[in-house]
């Protein structure tokens, strides 16, 4: 049983690290513009 | 970071940031032409597309002004106005704070969930109190932040003796975590830690999805909006044009009307001859000729040429003003609706309260002891919170309003498709409702498949509006535009080129003619064009459906009574002529007092009010942004269909809501007395809230189906 000493913690660190990066991506603006990022990839390089 | 900006704009200006929206975009191709080409165009510093958006955000020297980054993309090839700041953008903010509540409480209830599950298998008793424990602390600091949009809106009801259904779920949520709390500490079997966060994710994902629509559907009319009459372009005395915003305009100053544009003050020609459309502000279809010393006003439209106007009356004293200043009364019987699950929480709630409170009694007299008692009023409250309730009539919403939103019907919200289910009766605003609101060509047969290629490569480098209502028509016609060399534009004149060494143009009229007319020469021969502004398509099949929905149609229009008696002799329909916006909203009001709940189309200023007023309105995409902004809904595009379509899927939604309703009610009747004898254990309380919930919302997709269905 002492690996859930362990595993608990680290399960919770798993999750506040993905909120976290929820919050980020929310902030920085990463669902601002669903459409233009699969439009964008057809866009050709400038030669 | 400075130094690198001064690098990249030598003149060392500080950037300002301009916003644009541009509702051409449509492919990936028009992105890399738009960034590519305004980067190309000296003082820009940075292009961004916001594809969604149909927006592009410019990042230029202050030496540069709006104006020419306009010029320029419409060198590109795009039709573009100043984005304003957009009236409608608050609820944006909510969405977000909705959101991040959502990921907290996802947070909190998958990880609770995971020690819940080892409870229910069997966890030992020190295993078991330790794990509440965990529990406890996420789900507290979790409930606290997920919770406040129901805690705040709640508190907000009682404050004024009202009850909504925020109120049964603030108080379930909290009893359930101050009671499960209780337990833990008191080294109890029962925690409610996971039925409490669960209960706010579902509740929070259907706020959720009803906050992303509206913000879909508002950003949507927002590219919409700001085409007109904003602003003007002003010439100072040293004979220099600058633009000046619409408020910041004052008699005495000279404006630059150019064709197409929209006057944006009240004033009087000073130079100058034209013709102007006044259908917006009241409704007239025939557009009339002006010339020096005629009187113009704020959101008339100049069709012709490029006039000078001197302002006489800006801002709060134009015509518009007074508009302004009837909607403003006209909008307060709708922020009286109450809304569907409001409407039901009224007689929920209290039942519910009711019912937890007698149970507590019950086992109080029982005999049951005052802590186990507590505990099945407290699993009599999570079983009944309204999870489901809470779910179905947003999950219904989103659905509808997702395939209206594909078949051109943009909606704000979900009390629109509430009240758009109850109309009863149709009124329809005519010059640009029932017609399309612009210009096109009434005798194309004249011309020549040679004459019509010709007329739409000369048509389609003008921006005047004759021209392009003739582009238009051509280009449905399946013509291929002419070649045309040495296209040049002279304003008040037309168009004039070479095709094949032939000289060819296409010109105003030499004599004043009655209607609005054109003339393509070819060669030294000259055709005549006359222009209307004919019926949508689909008026006819539209006004059937509607009237199979058993909604009588009728036509209340400001045009002069000819001009409507012969469209309504055409369409057969009741009409009124010649109202002023004060007489549409008095019909309107004289209606709603008799009874009726009107659904009111209308796109002109002078339909404001009405719109405003109205049980529920609708307004098209060419329609001024007042009636747009009042508009409980704004179609797309040339047909008119969406509107009957827009009732038909209203009605099948309130369908599914109440069934969703239904379907609540008869699982409460299922769980609740099972509650009642305390057999609710938290296992039981997470399967048939989560059982509830996925029945509804499988329901509600099912709309999304019936919608589409439709489409073959």
């Amino acid at each position: 049983m002492t690996i859930l000493g362990f595993l608990i913690p680290l399960a919770l660190v798993c999750g506040v690290l993905a909120l976290y990066f929820f919050f980020w991506a929310m902030r920085s603006g990463q669902f601002e513009d669903l459409d233009g990022a699969a439009n964008r990839i057809l866009i050709d390089e400038e030669p | 970071m400075n130094a690198i900006s001064q690098v990249e704009v030598p003149t060392g200006d500080p950037l300002t940031d301009s916003r644009f929206t541009v509702p051409g975009m449509r492919c990936a191709g028009c992105i890399g032409k738009i960034e590519r080409g305004l980067a190309l165009v000296p003082g820009v510093a940075a292009a961004r597309v916001n594809f969604s958006a149909r927006r592009v955000a410019v990042s230029h020297s202050a030496a540069l002004d709006a104006e020419a980054i306009l010029e320029a993309l419409r060198g590109l090839g795009f039709e573009a106005e100043r984005a304003a700041d957009n009236p409608l953008a608050r609820d944006d903010d909510e969405t977000r704070r909705l959101l991040r509540a959502l990921a907290v409480a996802g947070f909190g209830m998958m990880n609770i969930m995971l020690f819940s599950v080892s409870i229910w298998s069997g966890a030992d008793v020190i295993t078991r109190e330790m794990f509440h424990w965990i529990s406890a602390l996420i789900a507290i600091p979790v409930v606290a932040y997920s919770g406040r949009p129901f805690f705040a809106s709640a508190a907000m009801a009682l404050r004024y003796r009202r009850t909504n259904m925020d109120v049964p779920i603030s108080i379930g949520v909290i009893l359930a975590t101050a009671m499960s709390l209780y337990e833990t500490v008191a080294g109890g079997a029962h925690a409610y830690f996971d039925g409490a966060v669960m209960l706010l994710f579902f509740l929070l994902a259907g706020r959720a999805l009803d906050a992303m629509m509206r913000g879909r559907a508002r950003s949507g009319i927002a590219a919409l909006l700001g085409r007109m009459g904003r602003g003007a372009q002003v010439i100072d005395e040293a004979g220099n044009a600058r633009y000046v915003e619409a408020e910041r305009l004052a008699p005495g100053m000279l404006m630059l009307v150019a064709a197409g544009e929209a006057l944006a003050a009240d004033g009087m020609i000073v130079e100058g001859r034209t013709t102007i459309d006044a259908s917006m502000l009241t409704g007239e279809s025939d557009p009339r000729s002006a010339g020096p010393g005629d009187p113009v006003h704020a959101g008339m439209i100049n069709l012709g040429n490029p006039v000078r106007v001197t302002v006489t009356a800006a801002a709060q004293d134009t015509a518009i003003a007074d508009i302004a200043r009837l909607m403003d009364g006209a909008g307060q019987s709708r922020s009286r609706y109450v809304r569907v699950a409001d409407r039901a929480a009224r007689f929920y709630a209290p039942a519910v309260h009711a019912l937890a409170f007698l149970s507590f009694c019950g086992w109080m007299i029982a005999g049951a002891g005052a802590y186990k008692a507590l505990t099945i009023a407290t699993a009599v409250l999570i079983i009944t919170c309204p999870c489901a309730l809470g779910l179905a009539v947003p999950a219904a919403q989103v659905v509808a309003a997702g395939a209206l939103m594909r078949r051109g019907l943009l909606i704000k919200d979900g009390s629109a498709l509430e009240r758009l289910a109850e109309a009863d009766q149709v009124l329809l605003d005519k010059t640009g409702t029932l017609t399309l609101g612009e210009p096109r060509p009434t005798n194309l047969q004249v011309l020549s498949a040679r004459d019509c290629a010709i007329a739409l490569g000369l048509a389609q480098s003008s921006r005047h509006p004759l021209s392009r209502g003739l582009a238009r028509a051509l280009r449905e016609k399946g013509v291929e535009p002419a070649t045309i060399e040495g296209i040049s534009e002279t304003a008040g004149t037309g168009m004039r080129g070479l095709f094949e060494g032939v000289e060819v143009a296409l010109l105003r009229p030499e004599a004043e003619t009655g209607g609005l007319a054109a003339d393509l020469l070819v060669d030294g021969s000259r055709t005549r064009l006359t222009f209307a502004d004919p019926l949508r398509p689909d008026v006819r099949p539209t006004l059937c459906a509607l009237q199979a929905e058993g909604l009588p149609v009728a036509v209340a229009s400001g045009d002069r009574f000819d001009a409507v008696a012969s469209v309504a002799r055409k369409l057969d329909l009741f009409a009124v002529a010649a109202m002023s916006p004060a007489d549409k909203l008095a019909l309107l009001e004289r209606r709603a007092a008799a009874g009726h709940r009107v659904l009111m189309v209308g796109d002109g200023l002078n339909d404001g009010p009405a719109l405003a007023g109205a049980h529920v309105s609708i307004a098209p995409g060419g329609a001024s942004d007042v009636s747009q902004q009042a508009a409980d809904a704004v179609f797309v595009g040339e047909r008119m269909m969406p509107v009957a379509l827009a009732v038909k899927v209203a009605r099948a939604t309130m369908r599914i809501v109440r069934q969703n309703f239904a379907m609540a009610v008869l699982y409460n009747v299922a769980a609740v007395p099972l509650a009642i004898m305390g057999f609710v254990t938290p296992l039981v309380a997470a399967i048939a809230m989560s059982g509830s919930s996925l029945l509804v919302v499988g329901n509600s997709l099912r709309l999304a189906r019936a919608a589409g269905k439709e489409e073959a």
